[in-house]
């Protein structure tokens, strides 16, 4: 049982891949690709956590009353979250070029434009 | 390559990449356990330097170059994104026609709208103290605006969001950050060393050294970046359109 | 694991991120993302992870699903316009 959240973990990620190698619309794609981002949030507090805590802020706790989960994981899933956003966007911005050039967004399609 | 060919790559790849994955679980700490070195440490740190929420000292502080890192990928991708989405010769402006939206949406939409911006500041504020801070309340406060989208119409969205005041913003939020970095070098200490400002009393708004003037700089700066990327992204799916006539 | 309530959010997860992959059509797909955002922001949260819920809340449940379906509107558009041009 202590291993659940991690094969989570991997069947999202694996799931996110299947999405991505086999998806004929590129918006798509990247959609299938926001979803492996999530496994590696799902991985990371899973490693973090700890049975029968509290979460890390003080501000209405006592300091050392209570064990709390790991920070360290926490600070760094949430960065990812944000930045991730802004990299989707970018990438989103990369498929409305594709589209423009070429008039199509799938990637079998734009396989055979280029011969 | 065939397709069919293709799916028996993948086949084979994903089920090699699966049985590793799944080997390695079973070598991870289980869920749930006691042992955290690093977790343990960094609030000790925390609590040493008076900042009571420990993921805002671990993101300001402890590793506020590695957010910096974040930052400058955040910043350019922001970049990219203005630099691919400009408007371009064979494109022309359209002027978006105001729908009628129902009435109760447009109440509901002006009603909350001051509310969740007044949130997304609130938890910017508040990020050294509460769960929170400038990552977070910076995407509530810029997603907070665009309600006015809803609420009225698009050129009323675009009177109270000038995008170059924005993009400067967004600039002078990314120095910010370098220049409180720097502070610390000229003041004898290492790169961002949260040693230049006195600690303050724990759970106050001014507590925890540089943390809260880092964590203002990053809302700004996400605040700006999400403001910046919608009203491309709006700009593209509205207004912009191909000109048919010339090509 | 002493506690269901993990167990059934972390399966929760599991469903919506496989239906965001089994859903090929991107308008539809925005909206399970949607979903799926929100299960996770409930997850971090049983997790005890508020700061992290709260950033999904607000990035996964609305800034994703409303970049993805302005591109979907763009790409659409020009493509309907291509088609009209080609008559």
């Amino acid at each position: 049982m202590t291993v659940l959240p991690y094969l989570v973990a991997v069947w999202i990620f694996l799931t996110g891949c299947y999405g991505l190698a086999t998806s004929r619309n590129l918006i798509h794609a990247v959609g299938c690709l926001a979803v492996c981002q999530s496994a590696t949030y799902v991985l990371l507090l899973a490693v973090g956590y700890r049975a029968g805590a509290t979460a890390p802020v003080y501000s209405d706790i006592k300091p050392g009353s209570r064990p709390v989960v790991d920070p360290v994981v926490q600070a760094l899933t949430l960065t990812d979250i944000v930045v991730g956003a802004t990299v989707t966007a970018l990438l989103l911005s990369l498929v409305m070029q594709i589209s423009k050039r070429h008039g199509t967004v799938d990637p079998d399609e734009l396989r055979e434009l280029r011969g | 390559m065939t397709r069919r060919l293709r799916m028996i790559v993948l086949a084979l790849g994903g089920a090699g990449l699966a049985a590793l994955f799944v080997a390695a679980c079973f070598g991870m700490p289980g869920f749930g356990g006691d042992r955290h070195p690093y977790g343990d440490r960094a609030v000790h740190a925390s609590l040493a330097r008076r900042t009571a929420n420990t993921i805002s000292s671990v993101n300001f502080d402890q590793r506020a170059f590695d957010t910096l890192g974040e930052m400058s990928i955040l910043f350019t991708s922001v970049l990219g994104t203005v630099v691919l989405l400009r408007q371009t010769r064979d494109e022309k402006r359209g002027r978006p026609q105001p729908q009628e939206v129902a009435l109760p949406v447009r109440r509901y939409a002006l009603v909350v709208l001051p509310v969740a911006l007044v949130s997304g500041l609130y938890v910017i504020a508040h990020g050294q103290l509460s769960p929170g801070g400038g990552f977070q309340g910076g995407v509530v406060a810029a997603t907070a605006l665009h309600l006015l989208y809803l609420g009225a119409d698009y050129r009323a969205l675009e009177r109270i969001r000038p995008i170059g005041v924005f993009e400067v913003g967004d600039a002078l939020s990314a120095s910010a950050y370098l220049v409180t970095g720097l502070a610390g070098v000229l003041a004898g200490t290492a790169f961002l060393a949260n040693t230049l400002l006195p600690y303050g009393t724990f759970n106050t708004l001014s507590s925890g050294g540089t943390v809260p003037l880092l964590n203002a700089a990053i809302g700004m700066e996400v605040a700006c970046a999400i403001v910046i990327l919608l009203a491309r992204f709006l700009d593209q799916a509205v207004e912009i359109e191909e000109d048919n006539g010339k090509r | 694991m002493d506690d269901p309530l993990i167990v059934v959010v972390l399966l929760l997860v599991a469903a919506a991120a496989t239906a965001a992959v089994a859903v090929r059509d991107p308008v539809r797909q925005a909206l399970v993302l949607a979903v799926l955002g929100v299960c996770l922001a409930l997850l971090f949260t049983v997790t005890q992870a508020p700061d992290v819920g709260l950033s999904q809340l607000a990035v996964g449940s609305a800034v994703t699903p409303l970049l993805i379906m302005l591109s979907v509107r763009k790409v659409r558009r020009r493509q309907q316009d291509g088609k009209e041009k080609e008559r």
